[in-house]
C-alpha cells in the first residue's frame, strides 16, 4: 500500500478500508458488503463473493452489477493478492540461453483487470488514473533493484506480458455496460490457473475528470473439496503425504498387473 | 474432460494426461526403461510446472515400474540378488543427487543444469546404443561376418568383491553394479527420472547381463529409487501432485502391459535400435532449445528457489 496521494478527505476511509478488509477475512462468505461506501452515490455488488476451485474447475466468470445516483462514468478495477514476483532476462552465453539478470518486485497484483464504460482517456486524467493504479501502465508494482529507468522498464514490461499470456492481467480493458443511466454491469473472468487468496474488487465513480465516489468489495478466491484436502494434506504432513502417494503408486502398479495377468 | 490439479495449481485435460501417461507406459514396458526421460519434458510442455513434472513423475514411475516388475517377473525375468546389490549403490547415489541437487539451488542454475543433464547423458548414451545396435543389426544380415569373442576381459572384471549371480549367469564385483546403481539414484535425484536409459544399455554393455534379464532387473530397482525420491521431494518440496501422477500412472500402467508384450515379440537389436533413435530425437530437441532463440526472452517466477 503505497498510496500516499490521497486526498485529505479520503484519509479516514482509508484507515476504514484497512480496518474493514483485515476483518472481513474471516467472514467473507455471505451476504452483500456495502462496506467501504461514504457516500451513497455509488453501489455495487457481485454474483458471487466466493470462487471455490473444485476438482472440475475451469474457470468461472463473477458478474458485477450497481448503480449511481445520477450521469458518470464507472471504472471497475480487480486486484489479486499481491505477492513478489522475480523476473528473469535470458542471454546467448557460448551459445546456449542461460537466466542472467533477475529484477524482484515485491508488490505484484497475483491478478489485475480494469473494464470501463468507456475509454479511460477520454474522461479521466494521468494523475487521477495514477493515484488509483488504474490501468497496467499506473500500477504500482515494488521493483526491488536501482536500475537505469529503460531496463527496469523492460523488465516491468516483460512481467506485466508474461501475466497477460497467462491470462491473469487483462490485454484490453473490460466493458461496463449501462442499462439506462444508473444502472450498470460488467462480467469479470478468472482463469482456470487463478491464484487463491483475498481479491479487491473497486468500483470507481468519475465525474469530470475526478473520482467522486469508490466501494471495495472482497472476493475470496479459494480450493475447495477434496482439491482443497489434497493441498492441506501436502501442505501439513508432507511426509505422510509421501508416504502415502509411494504406497498408493504401489498399489495401483500392483493392481493394473494383477488385472492384467490373463490378458 | 478438464481435471484440476491441486499442487500443480491448474486445469488439465484429462484424456491428454492419460493418453501421454499410456504411449510413455508403453514404451516403457516395451523398453525396461522408466520413460521419464520422455514424460518430464511432455509434462513441461502442456505447461506443468517443471519442479512439479520432475517430483510427481517420480511418482508415477513407482506405479509404472511395480506393475512392469510384475509381468518380468511371471516369467523369471528378474535377477533379485543383482537388483539389490544395484539398489544399494542407487540409496547412496541418491542421497549424493539430492546434495548436488541443492548446490545447484544455491548457485541458481538449476534449470540449464537440467537440461544440460539431459542433452549430455541422452545425447552419449542414445548415440553410442544408435551406432551398437545398427553394427549388430547389419551383423546379422551378413551371415559371412566373423562373429565376435564371447566374452571381452576388460579392466572392470579384474575388480575386487567378486559376486556370483547365477541368475545372470555372472561372476563379477559387487562393486560394477552398485556403481551403476549409484550413477542411477543420482539421475533420479537431479533429473527426476528412473535412469532406465541409462541403466539398461550399461547392465548390457559392462556387465554382459543377459538381455531378457535387463529390463526387469532394472525396473526392480527402479521401484525403489523413485520411491525414495517421491518421498524426498514430497517432505522437503512439497511438489507431488497426486491428482497427476493417478492420471499418468492409470494411462501409464495400462500402457505398460501392452508394451511388454510387444517388446517380448522385437529382437534385442532391434529393441535396442528404436529406444536409441528415440533417446537421440529427445536429446536433440532439449539441445535445440538450449540454443535456439526463445520466443520470450524474461520469464517470471513466483516460487521462491
Amino acid at each position: 500500500m503505497k498510496r500516499r496521494f490521497w486526498p485529505e478527505k479520503w484519509r479516514p476511509r482509508k484507515l476504514w478500508s484497512v480496518r474493514i478488509t483485515g476483518a472481513l477475512v474471516g467472514l467473507v462468505a455471505g451476504g452483500t458488503l456495502a462496506a467501504t461506501v461514504w457516500a451513497q452515490q455509488l453501489v455495487a455488488d457481485l454474483s458471487s463473493h466466493l470462487i471455490a476451485i473444485t476438482t472440475g474447475f475451469t474457470g468461472t466468470e463473477v458478474v458485477l452489477f450497481g448503480t449511481t445516483d445520477g450521469a458518470g462514468d464507472v471504472a471497475i478495477v480487480v486486484t489479486g493478492p499481491r505477492t513478489p514476483v522475480t523476473v528473469r532476462r535470458k542471454e546467448r552465453i557460448a551459445g546456449i540461453w542461460i537466466n542472467a539478470r533477475s529484477v524482484r518486485f515485491e508488490q505484484v497484483p497475483s491478478y489485475y483487470m480494469v473494464a470501463t464504460n468507456r475509454p479511460l482517456d477520454q474522461f479521466v486524467s494521468r494523475p487521477v488514473l495514477e493515484r488509483h493504479q488504474i490501468g497496467l501502465p499506473n500500477l504500482q508494482l515494488g521493483p526491488r533493484e536501482q536500475l537505469a529507468p529503460e531496463q527496469l522498464a523492460q523488465f516491468r514490461s516483460a512481467l506485466i506480458r508474461n501475466k497477460q499470456r497467462a491470462g491473469l492481467y487483462g490485454i484490453t480493458l473490460g466493458q461496463v455496460s449501462f442499462l439506462g443511466e444508473r444502472l450498470f454491469r460488467t462480467n469479470i473472468y478468472f482463469p482456470a490457473n487463478v491464484p487463491t487468496g483475498l481479491y479487491n474488487v473497486e468500483a470507481l465513480l468519475i465525474r469530470d475528470g475526478d473520482v467522486v465516489s469508490a466501494q471495495t468489495t472482497p472476493l475470496v478466491v479459494s480450493k475447495v473439496g477434496f482439491s482443497a484436502e489434497i493441498y492441506d494434506f501436502a501442505r501439513n504432513q508432507p511426509v505422510i503425504y509421501g508416504l502415502a502417494a509411494v504406497i498408493g503408486a504401489i498399489a495401483a502398479g500392483w493392481l493394473a498387473g494383477a488385472a492384467f495377468r490373463r490378458v | 474432460m478438464q481435471v484440476y490439479l491441486p499442487i500443480a495449481e491448474m486445469s488439465v485435460n484429462a484424456l491428454l494426461v492419460l493418453g501421454m501417461g499410456g504411449l510413455v507406459g508403453f514404451l516403457s514396458g516395451m523398453f525396461g526403461v522408466g520413460g521419464g526421460f520422455l514424460m518430464t519434458p511432455l509434462l513441461i510442455f502442456i505447461g506443468v510446472p517443471p519442479a512439479v513434472a520432475v517430483s510427481t513423475q517420480a511418482n508415477q514411475l513407482v506405479a509404472a515400474s511395480v506393475s512392469g516388475v510384475l509381468a518380468h517377473w511371471r516369467r523369471g525375468n528378474v535377477d533379485v540378488k543383482l537388483g539389490i546389490v544395484m539398489l544399494l549403490g542407487g540409496m547412496v547415489g541418491t542421497v549424493v543427487g539430492v546434495w548436488i541437487f541443492a548446490l545447484l539451488q544455491r548457485i541458481g542454475q538449476i534449470d540449464i543444469a537440467i537440461t544440460l543433464a539431459y542433452v549430455f547423458f541422452l545425447g552419449t548414451i542414445g548415440a553410442m546404443m544408435l551406432v551398437e545396435s545398427s553394427r549388430a543389426l547389419i551383423r546379422r544380415r551378413a551371415p559371412t561376418a566373423k562373429r565376435g569373442k564371447l566374452h571381452r576381459h576388460i579392466w572392470l572384471h579384474g575388480l575386487p568383491l567378486k559376486m556370483r549371480f547365477q541368475r545372470s549367469k555372472l561372476y563379477i564385483s559387487a562393486l560394477l553394479p552398485a556403481g551403476i546403481g549409484a550413477v542411477g539414484g543420482m539421475l533420479v535425484a537431479i533429473m527426476g527420472i528412473g535412469g532406465g536409459f541409462m541403466l539398461v544399455p550399461a547392465m548390457i554393455y559392462l556387465l554382459n547381463m543377459p538381455t531378457g534379464l535387463v529390463a526387469g532387473t532394472s525396473l526392480f530397482q527402479i521401484i525403489f529409487t523413485t520411491a525414495m525420491a517421491t518421498l524426498l521431494q514430497a517432505a522437503t518440496n512439497q511438489t507431488v501432485d497426486v491428482m497427476l501422477a493417478l492420471l499418468l500412472l492409470v494411462g501409464g500402467v495400462i500402457g505398460a502391459q501392452f508394451g511388454t508384450k510387444a517388446g517380448g515379440k522385437l529382437r534385442g537389436e532391434q529393441a535396442r535400435l528404436l529406444l536409441a533413435s528415440l533417446v537421440v530425437a529427445v536429446a536433440l530437441k532439449l539441445a535445440f532449445d538450449l540454443v535456439a532463440e526463445p520466443n520470450d526472452v524474461f520469464t517470471i517466477s513466483t516460487r521462491m528457489l
